[in-house]
């Protein structure tokens, strides 16, 4: 299954989903060095978003935020990519400068599709703007 | 957005890795919000400077390459330049933030380090066009100064200071310069009342651009406009503020046509409501000054005041409290403020340039701090530890001292 979204971040990468419903603020809410979701509300809490997919509504909260996106990546730790339902500036700033691909406002809204699950295997491709299940 | 064939060529690639990576920013924060086009900016005013907020992501900033287009300045970094080691900081911070700062000032960024760039000599100009982080110098320039910006962040700021150009869209167009809620002030406001008052309306307007009406008798000085900025930027998510008959863009006569000067949407704020910050409970072991930084006029102030306490007692502040005062270097640069800044420390009190309590790490071990600042107020709960913070006039605070 092929859906049509905007390019936000370029790049390629596939990976398996992990899902949140809720916005994040990056700045509080993600440990840089270990990926590790730190914050309680929210219903990732606990995971590690390392190598995943991570897709979710958006981003929240301070605009250093974008620079812990970059922090994860230069440990090692980011997402490989993201999808996201509305992309906002903290999110999009941070993508590009971590280079991790993004795409959002997909044709069908990722987090309302029964068909997408946590750990299925997606395929992100942020430069031509498209994903893949 | 539309691209020119320039703009494109850079987009691509063909000037390198640095230009690439600062137009990929603009055009990913003009398509997020539907600007059509972007255009040229006079000034950048940049954020995320203090090693304490950007950590490692600074080696983003070291890769940037060439030098920015436009006068470029910076936020407060985390420690005074010359006085860090007094100041408590470690070796490890000081030489991490050195390389920060270095990395900026290879891209030709002037390395002044203040959130008052607009009262040392780089204010823009009404109606032109800047691309500004920190918050409160965007509400300043906004509101005060009637230039244009959006509110940015650290690296969107750095990005339009590496191309020139931020995407056309929100504050830059007049259409979304009108305001939303009008705010009805029916008490007289001096001194730090204008930074409860900017809490308050930042609070209660959330995205709604505000018209301030205040009794005929309240002419704000810079100085407190510059608390009322950082207030409303600190709890509200605007970026900008009218205050009716003082600010460029609510004069009247000027734009009142195209100024929507009755929003359907009114607040009022009383005597009681400014009152109820001055309630206090816990007993400060540290009082700071300087958020944002004091302009020279403030210092002056600071020194009369805490000169009426000692002059002839011999006196000096509090044994078991620190009191500071966080300025820019440039408003010290004549022999008459150093002079004062050498009285005012002859009192026990710290005068620091460059940083600031809230970016700097040397502040996080105290309990309850005293302050004339609204931006304090909110973030240093946030950012210093498990400190509290309690709003206080200037006079009082220098009373509170002794």
């Amino acid at each position: 299954m092929k859906i049509k979204g905007r390019s936000i971040s370029k790049g390629l990468a596939s990976g398996k989903a992990l899902i949140s419903k809720q916005k994040i603020s990056f700045l509080g809410a993600v440990d840089p060095v270990t990926g590790i979701i730190m914050d309680k509300s929210l219903d990732i809490y606990g995971k590690e978003i390392t190598n995943r997919i991570l897709i979710f509504p958006g981003g929240k909260g301070s605009t250093v935020g974008s620079y812990v996106i970059y922090q994860l990546k230069k440990h090692g730790k980011s997402p490989c990519a993201m999808i996201v339902q509305r992309v906002d500036t903290i999110v999009a700033v941070g993508a590009i400068i971590a280079e991790i691909p993004v795409v959002d406002s997909l044709e069908t809204d990722p987090l309302e599709d029964e068909r997408i699950r946590d750990g299925e295997e997606v395929l992100v491709n942020g430069t031509r703007g498209y994903v893949e299940f | 957005m539309h691209l020119t064939k320039e703009e494109e060529q850079v987009y691509e690639g063909e000037e390198g890795w640095t230009k690439q990576k600062a137009m990929e920013i603009l055009v990913a924060i003009g398509d997020i919000n539907h600007a059509t086009e972007l255009i040229p900016i006079k000034s950048a005013h940049i954020s995320g400077v203090s090693y304490k907020t950007i950590g490692d992501a600074f080696e983003f900033i070291s890769r940037l390459e060439g030098t920015v287009k436009v006068k470029s300045t910076l936020n407060p970094i985390g420690m005074d330049t010359e006085k860090w080691a007094e100041m408590g900081i470690s070796e490890a911070f000081a030489v991490n933030q050195t390389n920060v700062l270095d990395a900026y000032k290879k891209l030709g960024i002037s390395a002044e380090c203040t959130c008052i760039p607009y009262l040392i000599g780089h204010a823009p100009a009404k109606g032109e066009h800047i691309a500004w982080a920190e918050s409160s110098a965007v509400l300043y320039a906004n509101s005060v100064l009637g230039a244009r910006t959006n509110m940015e962040g650290a690296p969107s700021a750095l990005a339009a200071a590496l191309i020139g150009k931020t995407p056309f869209y929100g504050l830059h167009q007049s259409e979304n310069r009108k305001p939303g809620v009008k705010v009805s002030v029916n008490c007289d406001l001096a001194d730090a009342d204008y930074s409860a008052l900017g809490f308050l309306i930042g609070d209660l307007v959330e995205s709604k651009i505000p018209l301030i009406e205040l009794p005929p008798s309240s002419l704000p000085s810079t100085d407190e406009l510059k608390h009322l900025s950082a207030a409303i930027g600190a709890t509200g998510s605007v970026g900008m503020y009218h205050i009716k008959g003082i600010t460029p863009e609510a004069v009247t006569g000027v734009d009142e046509k195209e100024l929507n000067l009755e929003p359907e949407e009114k607040i009022e704020i009383e005597k009681e409501d400014i009152e109820a910050f001055y309630v206090s409970s816990c007993e400060p072991d540290v009082i700071a000054i300087g958020c944002p930084h004091c302009s020279s006029i403030e210092l002056k102030r600071l020194y009369e005041l805490l000169r009426a306490e000692c002059e002839g007692k011999g006196r000096k502040i509090k044994k078991d409290l620190e009191f500071f005062i966080f300025t820019a270097r440039a408003v010290m640069q004549n022999t008459q403020m150093q002079q004062i800044a050498e009285r005012i420390a002859s009192y026990g009190v710290k005068v620091i340039c460059d940083t600031c309590f809230v970016v700097s790490p040397a502040f996080e071990h105290y309990d309850c701090v005293l302050t004339n600042s609204g931006k304090m107020l909110r973030y240093v709960p946030l950012l210093c530890g498990d400190a509290e913070a309690k709003l206080c006039k200037t006079e009082d605070c220098v009373r509170r001292a002794f």
